[in-house]
């Protein structure tokens, strides 16, 4: 029973991971429509470039100032060589557009910064501490209360701040809100930025997990199947969808993947998120779009 | 002609109502054309170059025939779709496995029972379509592109239970001819795509073409006008993973010469995805614009990226300098023609008709 507790906590705490992922994904989402392949690349750009900073020997808050600086350069340029040229475009083409920014934003990392695996260490020891009666690993602790206060600050943001109360009336209908005098471009640099921040987080936890490289683009594959649960357009769906997601995956890598013999976790999720898409067609939390002829 | 027949004709109106509602006659120069084209790539089997077959040639015509699959889909249907790789997977398993237990049937027919598994799993898969529409259905047609694959993988079966878990492609015989050379191999590829080319077109004419773009443009409207739109979603499905199938056999057994399943993973299917963005939605000729581009292209930058860089900078490097070129000159070309290159050839076809009144 404690095994079982604990690969459920882990997962729930991997989970959080995810989410980090998929937040980033949903503001795009909500304030553009934009369906952003290019946010994995931005999690590897981030860690990549504090991961330099810091073997050059800056102190910690230096290069994480420096780094978010330089992730909001990078959306105000995104929004102005980029987005803002293909207004109006299909959905289709906006996401071929992201990915074809994800192509230059690695190869621009890669370029400046090297593509041998970089250690990233925060500070935070990965060793399990007990906890009752089960263990739980330290760094998942703190992964896990830094996305809260992340999701926590970013709803302050969206629900009392003028800023956040505009992205919201661009979400809900992105004519009137302009016809009222609401920059779009403006505020689609801020969502960006913002994006690039989350970006950021996520790259450093995922960094000092598995180590600055490459593969840390592919976490955009493990985020998907949680946007699909929880809906692309809101937050707290994107935490709740890791969460099950994370269960769902440790849980079922234990007692579905021995029943087949091999590991299941690069499926497993989606599998699940298409069970749960049949239930709920725009995920648990998603608008449900209304259909008119 | 008599004074009133004539001024009818000066109107610009015809007499009879029945010549009123007859189709205008289709232009002779497209099908004269796409005649020539067809018997040119026929004549390139005479090529010397074992090169342009086999790095050129070869995987052109493939991805067309891919791209042409999830054009469709896509294109026609408006089913977005992540899992284009899958279902080439799934053709490409199929036939060898066919091909290897079944060795009393033809080539031909291999091929054909190959892209027929592919499309029974295209609908296994397509059946969210009939509940989730836009990026969640995308997102969900990346379920078939993890699943498919580890499938293959993990289950000893389908690879014949081989160590190395790729193996080598059986022998390519057609007609009692050997087409394990490369201008063989070739000719078999061509003529596969001709004839879903020919298929492909004349389905997209059909009823069933006309269902699916009255469900791409307006699924509600299409419904309300009594077309079946679940059964129009399936059956874009199917059509288009049996193309995509045989796209992944041959892809397979004519480009590769070894089943694989990591050469169909998720880069595969966004590379047929670029395909059709690149070469236009909703058009056959599209998918091959857009196959010469995204294979001719690479090849090209990293030509001239050798001869101008060559030596000087290491090869890594050079790898990531073509990735941010690619990256580029992709999102320059949604910018500038979002419809993709069909579109910018039919733009410079009306100005260079209108040419001397209008520029």
């Amino acid at each position: 029973m404690s095994f079982f507790l604990e690969t459920l906590v882990g997962g729930l705490l991997a989970g959080v991971m995810y989410s980090l992922v998929a937040i980033g994904f949903v503001l795009i989402y909500k304030a553009s429509g934009v369906f952003n392949f290019a946010q994995g690349s931005m999690v590897l750009f981030a860690a990549l470039t504090f991961v330099t900073l810091r073997e050059a020997h800056w102190s910690f808050p230096a290069a994480l100032a420096v780094t978010l600086a330089i992730m909001v350069a990078g959306a105000i340029a995104i929004e102005r060589f980029v987005l803002r040229s293909l207004v109006n475009q299909s959905d289709l083409t906006l996401f071929m557009a992201t990915l074809g920014l994800s192509f230059v934003i690695e190869g621009l990392g890669q370029l400046l910064m090297g593509a041998s695996v970089h250690e990233l260490d925060l500070g935070i020891d990965d060793v399990p501490i007990q906890i009752g009666f089960i263990q739980v690993s330290q760094f998942d602790l703190v992964a896990a209360a830094t996305a809260g206060a992340l999701v926590l600050i970013l709803s302050i943001f969206f629900n009392f701040t003028r800023t956040g109360v505009s992205l919201r009336a661009i979400a809900d209908d992105p004519l009137a809100a302009q016809s009222i005098g609401i920059q779009l471009p403006a505020l689609w640099r801020i969502v960006w930025g913002v994006a690039g921040g989350v970006a950021l987080v996520a790259g450093l936890l995922w960094g000092a997990r598995q180590g600055v490289q490459f593969s840390l683009t592919l976490v955009v594959l493990k985020a998907l199947p949680v946007l699909i649960i929880g809906g692309f357009t809101s937050i707290g769906g994107a935490i709740v969808g890791g969460l099950l997601i994370g269960a769902s995956d440790s849980l079922a890598e234990i007692y579905v993947g021995n029943l087949l013999g091999g590991s299941v976790s690069t499926w497993f999720a989606y599998v699940v998120a298409l069970v749960f898409l049949l239930v709920r067609p725009a995920g648990l939390f998603g608008e449900r779009p209304i259909e008119r002829v | 002609m008599s004074l009133a027949q004539a001024d009818l004709a000066a109107t610009g109106l015809s007499a009879a109502p029945d010549e009123v509602l007859r189709p205008a006659p289709t232009s002779v120069l497209p099908r004269a054309l796409g005649a020539i084209g067809i018997a040119a790539l026929y004549g390139l089997a005479f090529l010397p170059n074992d090169y342009w077959f086999n790095a050129i040639l070869i995987p052109f015509l493939i991805m067309a025939l891919a791209g042409l699959g999830l054009n469709l889909l896509t294109g026609y249907a408006g089913l977005a779709s992540l899992g284009s790789g899958a279902f080439m997977s799934v053709g490409a398993f199929a036939t060898y496995n066919l091909l290897l237990r079944a060795p009393a049937l033809p080539l031909a027919a291999s091929l054909i029972l190959g892209g027929g598994f592919a499309a029974a799993a295209g609908v296994l898969f397509g059946l969210p379509s009939l509940r989730i529409k836009g990026f969640y259905l995308a997102a969900a047609t990346l379920a078939a592109q993890f699943f498919l694959p580890w499938l293959f993988n993990q289950y000893g079966w389908f690879s014949n239970y081989t160590t190395s878990g790729s193996i080598s492609a059986p022998r390519l015989v057609a007609f009692g001819r050997d087409l394990s050379h490369p201008a063989g191999r070739y000719l078999l590829t061509l003529t596969a795509v001709v004839l879903l080319t020919a298929l492909a077109r004349n389905i997209v004419r059909s009823q069933t073409g006309r269902n699916w773009m009255a469900i791409r443009d307006m699924e509600t409207a299409a419904a309300v006008g009594g077309i079946p739109v679940g059964f129009n979603k399936l059956a874009a499905f199917a059509v288009s993973s049996f193309i995509l199938g045989i796209a992944g056999a041959l892809w397979a057994f004519a480009y590769l010469g070894t089943v694989d399943a990591s050469s169909f993973d998720l880069n595969r299917s966004f590379t047929i995805l670029f395909i059709i963005i690149i070469g236009g939605m909703g058009s056959i000729a599209g998918a091959f614009i857009g196959s010469a581009f995204v294979i001719l292209l690479p090849i090209l930058i990293s030509h001239l990226a050798e001869s101008a860089f060559g030596g000087a900078v290491d090869a890594g490097q050079l790898q990531n300098l073509e990735k941010i070129l690619f990256g580029s000159l992709i999102v320059i070309l949604l910018i500038k023609e979002p419809h993709g290159l069909t579109a910018l050839a039919a733009k410079f076809r009306t100005r260079l008709r209108q040419w001397p009144l209008k520029v």
